[in-house]
């Protein structure tokens, strides 16, 4: 299931292949880097690494970078976009051919959020997922939602589905200001 | 339409791919086909809602609803693709194959009704759509159990909402309630579809590809019970069978919905945004 390379494909380079496993690991952690600074195009304050949806980075045999990406929903409209990125920002930081690939098990969780990713979120305005582990039973349990602004769990949700397919649309009854939810999946 | 069942070989693709050869492989294909087009089918029928819908919220959750479809058929129909062998991909699947080719449950393809039919069709399906991605979680193909682990996820939501709204309609006003009963009265003769395995369901559920359908519609049913309950709604009684969606035979609502979907790609072969 491996996807295409990235669309701009340079000719073939002389891929640095035969390098030691700490020179090897020192370029995924480089392209980790160069990842964490992909924003997501809906919630631009996060990046792709603080969502949890790069599953790995490995460098291959003949040099060449391999990135696994896990969509969040199966139909969300940002993933096409984010591989454009994504490739766009390999092929500026010297990995032209780089292979994306698509991941779907296991299935992406609102759990692979990062700390910093949450902080990130509530600071944005956007109540990042309650629960730690997102569970089946966890859905029908009426969940207390804090107010990202004030801080409140006095809220009620207005609309299950809110206007990306990650969020669900909540009020707060103590400082009355509406806001988004990162629901739970 | 027909009240028996068509022959299986009335709606084999034309194009034989690789997976032409072995029973298996072909009854492999035609599981991912029927999975893909009817929830191809039925993100399509929610998409028409937008600009419709009885309120806001409301036209945001069908939307949504509609994407999650139209992303899960993506994945299937990509992977029928790929098993088929034959150079298609998703879009020349979706978009390039007429009525008889479509695979889906004929229940999908019904119209959007009002608001009552919308739902009641929504939550007959969804109610299928747990047991069965649920089943195909354990599915001896891994590409199969792998879009169904992430499927399933989704279908939870779409289950709360539209089992929710059921029985607020249901156990809401006389005219909720009435509604509501015709649309379940309407759509219930399609429903024995869902779970009555042919020699492809079969095939695929020996092979440990698919679950057994006569096992899980026990579950389905007892649920369905539960929430009929909960909305204070009849269960209409038990209907022959003569629909055939998933052999390729459809209510005449299919060509109509895809006359539409089809038009640009078909128009214009090969245009892009």
């Amino acid at each position: 299931m491996s996807g295409p390379p990235c669309p701009a494909t340079a000719p073939a380079r002389a891929s640095p292949a035969a390098g030691t496993a700490a020179e090897h690991a020192d370029r995924e952690q480089h392209v980790w880097g160069v990842l964490g600074r992909v924003p997501d195009p809906e919630i631009p304050v996060l990046s792709i690494v603080d969502l949890g949806i790069v599953r790995h980075v490995r460098q291959q045999a003949d040099g060449r970078m391999c990135v696994g990406l896990t969509p969040t929903y199966s139909g969300c409209p940002a993933t096409e976009l984010i591989r454009t990125m994504v490739c766009a920002a390999l092929e500026s930081a010297g990995f032209p051919d780089a292979i994306l690939e698509e991941v779907l098990s296991p299935p992406w969780t609102s759990d692979w959020l990062t700390a910093g990713g949450r902080a990130k979120l509530r600071a944005f305005g956007i109540a990042p997922p309650e629960e730690a582990v997102a569970s089946p039973r966890r859905l029908w349990q009426v969940a207390a939602v804090s107010c990202p602004r004030c801080g409140s769990r006095q809220t009620e949700r207005l609309s299950e589905f809110g206007s990306t397919p990650c969020k669900a649309h909540y009020r707060c009854r103590e400082c009355r200001e509406p806001f988004d939810y990162f629901k739970c999946l | 339409m027909s009240a028996t069942a068509p022959p299986l070989a009335a709606a084999t693709p034309q194009h034989s791919g690789r997976a032409g050869g072995s029973g298996l492989e072909a009854a492999r294909l035609r599981c991912v086909l029927r999975l893909g087009d009817t929830s191809l089918v039925l993100g399509q029928r929610l998409g028409a809602w937008i600009g419709h819908a009885p309120a806001l919220e409301e036209e945001l959750a069908l939307a949504n609803l509609a994407l999650d479809f139209v992303g899960q058929a993506r994945l299937l129909l990509g992977y029928a693709g790929e098993l088929e062998g034959a150079g298609r991909d998703e879009d020349a699947l979706a978009f390039l194959r007429d009525a008889p080719e479509f695979l889906n449950l004929t229940l999908a393809e019904q119209p959007n009704g009002d608001f009552a039919h919308t739902i009641v069709r929504q939550w007959l399906l969804d109610n299928w759509q747990l047991e069965i991605y649920q089943a195909l979680t354990a599915s001896a193909d891994t590409r199969l159990a792998a879009i169904a682990a992430k499927a399933v996820k989704e279908t939870r939501y779409h289950h709360r909402f539209s089992s929710g709204w059921l029985i607020r309609l249901g156990d809401g006003t006389g005219e909720s309630r009435q509604r509501v009963q015709r649309a379940l009265d309407e759509l219930w003769r399609f429903t024995d579809e869902l779970f009555a395995p042919d020699e492809v369901d079969e095939r695929a559920s020996a092979a440990g590809i698919a679950p057994s359908l006569p096992e899980l519609a026990p579950r389905w049913s007892t649920r369905i019970e539960q929430e009929l309950r909960a909305a204070t709604l009849q269960r209409p009684a038990a209907q022959p069978y003569p629909w055939h969606g998933k052999r390729g035979a459809h209510s005449e609502h299919l060509g109509h919905m895809l006359a539409e979907m089809q038009h640009l790609p078909r128009t214009y072969p090969g245009a892009r945004w």
